[in-house]
């Protein structure tokens, strides 16, 4: 039953085939079997899943049920749950037990949904590889000498293993769908503000967006659904309907225009990935979308003026972790520098008090305007480039990431070669916009994501389009061996 | 662009991290390479656009002036790495 | 060498809300520590601000009240330090685009002019909570209460140049603040927070000499105490070679000195950035004008108008309308004593020297307004002579129940019968032939004066409740 997807588990669920209380049991001895060889979740909440499992059969019982009621999904655990720990991947957190539950959490809760666990991650969402966790790296089910992308590889790696129906993620700089493509499932970033940033542990607020990462993009719908909408607790938050997505699916795509980014087709792009792409591409033809070309001319600068803002935002949301409140506090601090920068430096990891660095740089005096300013009129570039790209096609297609999974440790030593990985997801965090990435034909028997860009609250079109695609091939229904 | 041990010393006081000199040098340079990245932003012509801080063209949302908070001092405190008396706990701050 | 002094002000008041600028916890003084400490002001994990309307409103407010600039557009900013009462490790205030542009209010100077002062700008903040330096073992105690607490920082221009003239300014502020409503003007709980920038220079030179900021002014009296000691200090350093160091000095009102804060950091650099959890603020014409609807006459309009509609003195008019409740309530009493100028003595008089006495402000006066301002009208109306109204008075204050209570009871009703006061100045006439006879044949230049004689005896008579008028008009008549 685990190869189901949400879709198919929540018809067998009204149809009384199975129960939750069954379906959650089953979900919960999968991961007790293959997630030490994992390593996707960093808390299994074991007795939590089954209470709200047992509460999805009486709601279904009573008739009283929705899509997601009973639906075994984990969140990734950088998204606040009440009484549960929420780690971030850090050891800062290692014992901080969330006293409230985020806006997402909250919404699939009450969608009935259940918890299975929280799901591992590069610390504070700053990796490409899942290697930056405390918790130890996360391996990519499809090889396990390979990493599952990141920073949300934990649900990446647990969607692909089939451990739960879907999970949560965020996307800061591709963080949900550069895993998507390197683990082989469906992962969507909405429009920034689609979905309540309430209760999702910080790192780049500007860029920050929660989303679902799914066995297809028909479960991406019905988890987007529950997800998004407006919260007057998040200033950010776009006060506007929440699209049908689930009865957008349908649609027709004849006649729909997809722009294909040249600058993203070229150099840099892995040969088998780009052939990969293209055939996706050709798929879409078939099904009667028209192919334009269009470019982007300053998404070049995307990396480097995300490693301006990203940074920036993280050193000041990251001052709160400073041991007096809450997290971790170092031993016997003998003065108050001493407790803040000894708290600090054994709390985060590497990568993550090298973001800080470069991100207090930036907006140190002297360098504000030659850094962070600059950046900012930059990303203003690059919105402005979709914007034209968007008078040209209804949605922009290519390349989810430059490559397949790479091997564990080969960009751990080189920063820079591992922010490239998220070059082409980058430039849609920057503008804003909704981006997601599904699977396209393997390469080399490792998946390949074809990442779709649409225009601002278009996430119904953007999944219309994928559902197409996946109901004509079977690229998402692959499977990796042994699990 | 590149990053001396002082330079990299005095950011890492600014943001609170602990810095010994043999890790400064190394990071020094780590910094340096991510700089040259963030370099290329120099090939383009960015005069008269405006920065963009937000995605979204909205404006702020006012909330009304209403006490909707309890006191949950207990539980918020309960993971709090020293507390006393309902009081967060810090080495002496001198005035 | 002639010095000149310079000094700007940078005036936080707390504003007057239920809730606190970003979250919904209480702004109540004196709570629990941590109490009212919700996840917002502790900078959990994963929370965001939103903006209180309020808040908002009463910057506006200020703004429109000292003829500022407001805003359409604002933003808010993050200013980056640590410090234990600093939760989130940044403070949310407002940078390069305040929310209240350049203003400018008018003091009036010992000498009776008046001197316009430069408001340079007003901007939102946040507070931060406070640190508890009693002894927890050695270390400092942090209580969130008043973190995220809305202020106004008020920042004026360097345009004040003694001690006196920054009283004034920071004394009228006080006036608008709380005259507006926007602040309680508590300077003992911190509501009203006064921080001086102080520099001397040689009379004549334009350019400003450094200025050290002085910090932990609670009261208006160590304002000017703590200036003039830095000026002295000041002058004292550069007359003796020195040079004064840009720096923060903490005003020890114990000692009366001001001291360095031996920091030992570098100069702080604060990496002011936009908030991106917030977005821009912006202020429409129709925002603007419902903060109108309900503005309140301030104090300068107030100031005017008790001169032209109740025809009081300047000073009369300064002293009544120093304080909103002090105006309010003299226009009740004049409105229920029905004579403006009396009710203005009777409050400035009796009812001052009675609150000052006991140490009790207007708004806790044990005498009402309304009740104030029917004994008012009672020596209005000639029931009660002006002496007569003293014992009422002070009846009044211990308790003894409204001015008709207290004259009905004590029988304190002025005579005003002309039978019977001709009868009690015949009476003394016919005591007193001598004085009589001598008045008779005074030098006519003198008999005013030698009239009070009998008008004494009269009221000494009548216990005081002869009307004097009719007791002066009879005795003129009869004596000539």
């Amino acid at each position: 039953m685990h190869y189901k997807t949400i879709a198919e588990l929540s018809l067998a669920l009204q149809q009384r085939e199975i129960s939750s209380a069954e379906l959650t049991r089953h979900m919960l001895q999968r991961i007790g079997r293959f997630d030490d060889r994992l390593n996707a979740f960093i808390s299994v909440t074991e007795e939590r899943a089954l209470a709200q499992a047992d509460e999805a059969d009486r709601k279904i019982a009573a008739g009283d049920a929705g899509p997601l009621t009973g639906i075994p999904i984990a969140h990734k655990d950088i998204f606040c749950t009440q009484g549960v720990r929420t780690s971030c991947g850090s050891r800062m957190l290692e014992n901080f037990i969330s006293p409230y539950d985020a806006s997402v959490v909250e919404r699939l809760q009450q969608a009935g949904a259940v918890m299975l666990g929280k799901t591992n991650m590069d610390e504070f969402a700053m990796g490409s590889s899942n290697e930056t966790s405390y918790y130890g790296p996360v391996r990519n089910p499809w090889d396990t000498e390979t990493v599952p992308g990141g920073s949300s590889g934990g649900s990446a790696a647990a969607v692909a293993a089939r451990l739960c129906a879907a999970a949560t993620g965020t996307d800061t700089g591709g963080s949900i769908r550069q895993p998507a493509a390197l683990s082989g499932v469906t992962g969507l970033k909405p429009t920034y503000g689609r979905c309540s940033r309430w209760g999702m542990v910080a790192f780049a607020s500007s860029l920050d967006q929660a989303g679902p990462m799914t066995r297809s993009a028909e479960d991406a719908a019905i988890m987007l659904s529950a997800m998004a909408g407006f919260d007057e607790r998040d200033s950010t938050s776009a006060d506007r309907p929440v699209d049908d997505y689930v009865g957008a699916l349908g649609n027709d795509i004849r006649g729909l225009r997809i722009g294909v980014v040249k600058e993203f087709m070229g150099d840099g792009l892995d040969a088998g990935v780009a052939t990969s792409v293209q055939t996706a591409l050709s798929e879409y033809e078939r099904l009667g979308a028209t192919l334009v070309e269009i470019s982007l001319p300053n998404a070049g600068l995307s990396v480097p003026a995300y490693y301006v803002v990203a940074p920036a935002e993280c050193s000041s949301n990251l001052a709160r972790f400073d041991g007096v409140r809450y997290g971790h506090r170092c031993e016997d601090p003998k003065d108050l520098e001493d407790l803040y920068k000894r708290s600090r430096s054994e709390g985060f990891g590497a990568e993550v008090q090298r973001r800080i660095m470069i991100g207090t740089y930036a907006l140190s005096a002297g360098y504000y305007d030659a850094y962070y300013l600059k950046a900012q009129k930059v990303r203003q570039l690059i919105a402005d480039d979709f914007r034209r790209a968007f008078e040209q096609c209804d949605l922009i297609a290519g390349p989810t990431a430059p490559d397949t999974a790479f091997r564990l440790g080969a960009k751990a030593d080189d920063p820079v070669a591992m922010y490239l990985s998220d070059i082409y997801t980058i430039a849609v965090n920057l503008a804003g916009l909704p981006g997601v990435s599904i699977p396209a034909p393997m390469s080399a028997g490792m998946p390949v994501g074809l990442q779709l860009i649409g225009n601002y609250f278009d996430e119904a079109r953007l999944l219309n389009a994928a559902h197409r695609l996946q109901l004509a091939t079977d690229w998402h229904r692959q499977n990796p061996g042994g699990f | 662009m590149s990053l001396s041990s002082d330079d990299v010393a005095k950011i890492a006081h600014l943001a609170r991290l602990d810095m010994p000199s043999d890790k400064a040098e190394a990071l020094g340079r780590e910094l340096s390479s991510i700089l040259d990245l963030v370099a290329q932003m120099d090939a383009v012509d960015t005069s008269g656009v405006t920065p963009m801080a937000h995605p979204l063209e909205v404006v702020q949302r006012l909330r009304d002036d209403a006490v909707t908070e309890q006191d949950n001092r207990d539980r918020y405190q309960a993971g709090g790495p020293a507390v006393e008396n309902g009081l967060y706990l810090v080495p002496k701050v001198i005035e | 060498m002639q010095w000149e002094t310079v000094i700007g002000l940078e005036i936080h008041t707390q504003l007057a809300t239920k809730s606190k600028i970003f979250s919904g916890s209480s702004t109540a003084f004196g709570a629990e520590p941590n109490t009212q400490a919700a996840l917002i002001d502790l900078g959990m994990p994963g929370v965001l601000p939103v903006l209180n309307r309020d808040a908002v409103r009463m910057a506006v407010r200020f703004g429109k009240a000292i003829d500022a600039r407001v805003a359409e557009r604002s933003v808010f900013a993050r200013k980056n330090y640590f410090y234990p009462d600093l939760p989130k490790g940044y403070q949310i205030s407002q940078y390069e685009l305040p929310v209240v542009g350049e203003g400018s209010v008018e003091i009036v100077l010992d000498d009776g002019d008046v001197k316009t002062i430069g408001v340079t700008r007003a901007h939102l903040e946040e507070d931060a909570g406070k640190s508890l330096h009693e002894d927890f073992h050695g270390m400092t105690g942090i209580d969130l209460n008043r973190a995220g607490t809305p202020l106004l920082e008020i920042v004026s221009e360097p345009d004040m140049r003694s001690a006196k003239e920054a009283v004034a300014y920071a004394k009228k502020i006080h006036q608008i603040v709380t005259y507006i409503g926007i602040c309680d003007g508590n300077m003992q709980e911190g509501s009203f927070r006064v921080d001086a920038n102080v520099s001397i220079r040689p009379k004549g030179q334009a350019e400003f000499g450094t200025r050290a900021e002085l910090k932990n002014i609670n009261s208006f009296r160590f304002l000017e105490k703590a200036i003039n000691f830095e000026i002295e200090r000041q002058i004292e350093v550069i007359e003796d070679g020195g040079k004064v160091v840009q720096e923060t000095r903490l005003y020890d009102a114990a000692k009366d000195e001001t001291r360095s804060m031996r920091t030992k950091e570098e100069a702080n650099d604060y990496r002011y950035f936009p908030d991106p959890d917030l977005l821009p603020l912006e202020i429409d014409e129709a925002f603007i004008a419902d903060v109108m609807a309900t503005m309140p006459e301030l104090p300068d309009a107030r100031l005017a108008r008790f001169q032209s509609d109740y025809g009081l003195s300047t000073y009369d008019a300064d002293v009544l309308t120093a304080s909103r409740p002090l105006a309010d309530y003299f226009e009740a009493v004049a409105e229920i004593g029905g004579d403006a100028k009396l009710a203005a003595n009777w409050v400035m008089g009796e009812l001052a020297a009675a609150l000052n006495r006991d140490g009790i402000d207007i708004d806790a006066s044990p005498v009402d307004a309304e009740a104030f301002g029917q004994l008012v009208a009672r020596i209005h109306d000639n029931t009660i002579s002006g002496k007569i109204g003293k014992e009422v008075f002070a009846a009044m204050w211990a308790g003894e129940g409204s001015a008709d209570a207290v004259i009905a009871a004590k029988g304190l009703k002025q005579i005003t019968d002309t039978g019977a006061i001709e009868a009690l100045v015949d009476a003394v006439l016919a005591a007193n032939p001598v004085q009589v006879e001598n008045y008779r044949n005074a030098d006519p230049a003198k008999q005013p004066k030698m009239i009070g004689f009998f008008v004494g005896q009269i009221m000494k008579q009548s216990q005081g409740k002869a009307n004097p008028q009719q007791v002066n008009e009879l005795l003129r008549k009869k004596l000539s």
